[in-house]
């Protein structure tokens, strides 16, 4: 390896040739500025374009400033990072930038939260010494993302995320020069697009630019109205992430803290999306050994593998690009919808209120769940099983609203039944951990034994795309893991191409699965928060006395006194869905 | 989207196109120069086609066709008129001789008249700076242009005159 000599602020750097400046200057304890630079690492994402000359330094010998994040560092240079010439160029690039910029900073949905807000603070910009003609692109609004193009900066992350992550391809720089902006094709509006509202783009934003539709003032109005039960459930993923908006350290489990805010809130009941997670490994465990018992007998068109349906933007990104693939993904809904059709028939039944008078609220890490909770499918004479669907951002955002101290609440528990849930669950919340619940439950119906250990390591994991076969005592069971959509179209091409060799694979569109979600607290590049948030996911789970779906005694008698059993013909109604050509 | 529906033939063009490109994504721009060579124009069912046929996304091949002006999305007249908006050209006028253009065939930049006879456009330099304002009709180049010529230009190309005109 050919190692490259240079100096940093008059300090000697040695690194291996191909590194660029910034990642040299950083090697040493220099932070140079960055505004559209972005890298997840363990992800291989990476966006420097280079387009917006926040982090230009001075190279002697060289006559314009360079740009450090896509500047190699070649033997003997010798760069400046902060001379007044540099200071001078930064402060112009972002006073340029604000020039173009709506200054609503004070209402903005981004405020406290901006990487151009922070930046214009960093350099202490006082004075915008640039007027001119500013972008006046209309807004545009989906179920789940809206587009504020006047906010843009051109970073082009969105656009990183949306095509090379993602390979979803909505998302590309059109027009030129001033009238240049981030839009799908023939600037049609997202929800015409084939965007899966998986909330990448709005993951990575550092402006306003796009952001997540907010619904936290009709839940307030739903919890003032005396004639409604308002109800909630709260995602595996949203307990592992949601006390970093208030300061705690990434990987802190919150989820007791969590409970006690939502009550405080005025929630009637407080509910866990992790019983209706057990709910779905019952569903979509029978529907993978009945699949694979008929494959077993020699039943030719019995349809391998089956593929997780968890996840909705997964949903809507197979919809439209693979639809001859629909009849694949196992037909169970989402542990979000199972919830809602339970709560809206089971519950209210139970508690003697009128389905109209139901109001059902989601904690979700998730933007597309939004989306989801809209699907017509997923509604009777016009009532949404799920009314609103908030984001882990946006119950901080209520948390503050009702002056709740978090950080001091005590410990508080989930009320029963659908609040109920084993460790199995919880780990829905992580990539890889669908499949390993379903294997949990899947081994020992299928083999009739107990498991030999509740852990499967080989399952677990951030690579992108992951492979194990688990002995089913003596039947090797073959499964992938996906995620990140770029990863899930490599499987389903293989699919398609009949190459694939899998009984089962679990796919969830963003990177880390639901921890990374598109409505999680902002990381703001640090890949390193999604891995502490999922090892405080697997904490939870060995914590639980509890760990295989089907030992929910909750959930047992669901069956019993509603259900009737797996894949019965009730399950099928409420549990079940069907999915649709969308290309 | 809009409502053209491609023909098979056309639709067989797009494709022979993108293969004598080997349907690579990197050619998307020769694919689109000579796509637009044999139809005229590139509407959203074109860029369609090609996107499917290079295996990229349709916003990408948009992105491109609006970034270079040369592309275009509406069918161009039968004589499509460009007005060199270049530097010299410019100093010498051709403003003004766009606005006449603008006014006598009451269409604006990126038009096409009606009867799909004229389309209109603004290019950058075609070379011929010594002869500014330069304007040009289909192949054929007019120097020094006065917003005073421009009617007898027009009128060169109505009905019956294409003929003599193509021999001037």
């Amino acid at each position: 390896m050919e190692m490259i000599n240079l100096t940093i602020d008059h300090k000697p750097v040695v690194v291996r040739k191909g590194t660029t400046v910034l990642k040299a200057a950083s090697s040493i304890g220099i932070d140079i500025p960055t505004l559209c630079y972005m890298k997840l690492d363990d992800m291989n994402i990476e966006n420097k374009p280079g387009g917006c000359r926040v982090c230009v330094v001075e190279v002697k010998g060289r006559r314009n400033l360079a740009p450090a994040c896509c500047t190699e560092a070649t033997e003997g240079m010798e760069i400046s990072t902060h001379t007044i010439r540099v200071v001078n160029a930064r402060r112009t690039v972002v006073e340029l930038i604000l020039s173009d910029h709506p200054a609503d900073c004070l209402i903005c949905a981004k405020s406290g939260n901006c990487e151009l807000q922070d930046m214009a603070h960093h350099l202490g910009i006082r004075q915008i010494h640039y007027e001119g003609e500013k972008s006046m692109y209309r807004e545009d609004t989906s179920p789940a993302i809206i587009r504020d193009i006047n906010k843009c900066i051109m970073c082009r992350r969105c656009e990183t995320m949306c095509n090379d992550v993602q390979t979803v391809g909505v998302l590309s720089a059109i027009n030129r020069g001033f009238n240049a902006v981030v839009a799908p094709a023939f600037e049609m509006n997202l929800d015409h697009s084939v965007c899966t509202y998986c909330g990448q783009c709005v993951a990575v934003c550092p402006t306003g630019a796009l952001t997540e539709v907010d619904q936290t003032g009709a839940v307030i109005r739903a919890l003032a109205d005396p004639t409604k039960t308002v109800i909630v459930q709260t995602a595996p993923a949203v307990r592992a992430a949601l006390g970093e908006e208030f300061g705690m350290p990434a990987g802190t489990l919150v989820t007791g803290k969590m409970v006690a805010a939502l009550r405080r809130l005025g929630f009637d009941y407080v509910f866990d999306t992790d019983f209706a997670a057990d709910l779905t490994i019952l569903e979509e465990g029978t529907e993978l050994l009945n699949r694979l018992s008929a494959y077993m007998a020699g039943d030719q068109n019995v349809k391998l593998p089956i593929l997780t349906s968890c996840c909705p933007a997964w949903v809507k990104f197979f919809e439209h690009s693979f639809p001859e693939l629909k009849d694949i993904p196992s037909t169970a809904r989402s542990p979000q919808q199972m919830f809602g059709s339970i709560a809206k028939t089971y519950f209210a039944d139970k508690i003697k209120v009128k389905r109209e008078n139901l109001v059902v609220v989601s904690i979700m890490p998730c933007l597309a769940k939004k989306y989801e909770s809209s699907r017509p499918e997923f509604a009777v004479n016009g009532n949404p099983d799920v009314d609103y669907a908030l984001t882990t951002r946006e119950l901080a955002h209520l948390i503050n609203l009702g002056n709740i101290e978090f950080k001091s609440l005590p410990n508080e528990e989930f009320d029963s039944p659908l609040g109920e849930s084993t460790g199995a669950a919880v780990i829905f919340g992580t990539t890889g951990g669908v499949i390993e619940a379903a294997v949990r439950t899947a081994y020992e119906i299928f083999t009739g034994k107990p498991l030999p250990r509740v852990d499967f390591e080989e399952l677990r994991g951030m690579d992108g795309l992951r492979k194990a076969t688990i002995d089913f005592n003596g039947t090797p069971i073959h499964i992938g893991i996906a995620h990140g959509l770029g990863s899930a179209r490599k499987l389903l091409e293989d699919i398609q191409a009949g190459h694939s060799e899998f009984h089962a694979i679990e796919i969830m569109s963003c990177p880390g699965g639901c921890i990374g979600g598109g409505g999680q607290p902002y990381h703001h590049g640090n890949a390193e928060i999604l891995k502490k948030r999922q090892r405080a996911i697997y904490s939870e789970d060995r914590n639980k006395t509890l760990r295989k779906s089907h030992e929910n005694p909750y959930i047992t008698k669901l069956y019993e006194e509603f259900l009737g059993a797996p894949m019965s013909e009730k399950a099928h109604h409420l549990l079940h869905t069907k999915y649709f050509d969308r290309s | 989207m809009p409502g053209i529906k491609l023909s098979e033939k056309t639709i067989g063009i797009i494709q022979q196109v993108c293969s004598d490109f080997r349907n690579e994504g990197s050619e998307l721009i020769n694919v689109l120069h000579q796509t637009q060579g044999k139809l005229g124009y590139l509407p959203a069912e074109v860029q369609e086609v090609i996107a499917k046929e290079l295996n990229i996304s349709v916003a990408k091949v948009y992105g491109v066709v609006t970034f270079y002006s040369f592309f275009t999305m509406i069918p161009m007249g039968e004589h499509p008129i460009s007005i060199c908006m270049g530097t010299a050209c410019y100093v010498r006028g051709s403003e003004q001789v766009l606005a006449e253009f603008k006014r006598q065939l009451s269409i604006e930049v990126g038009q096409s008249t009606p009867d799909n006879k004229f389309s209109l456009n603004c290019l950058r330099c075609v070379g011929a700076c010594g002869l500014a304002p330069v304007v040009m009709v289909g192949d054929k180049v007019y120097g020094r242009v006065s917003p005073q010529m421009v009617k007898n230009i027009i009128s060169e190309y109505k009905e019956g005159c294409a003929s003599e005109a193509k021999s001037a």
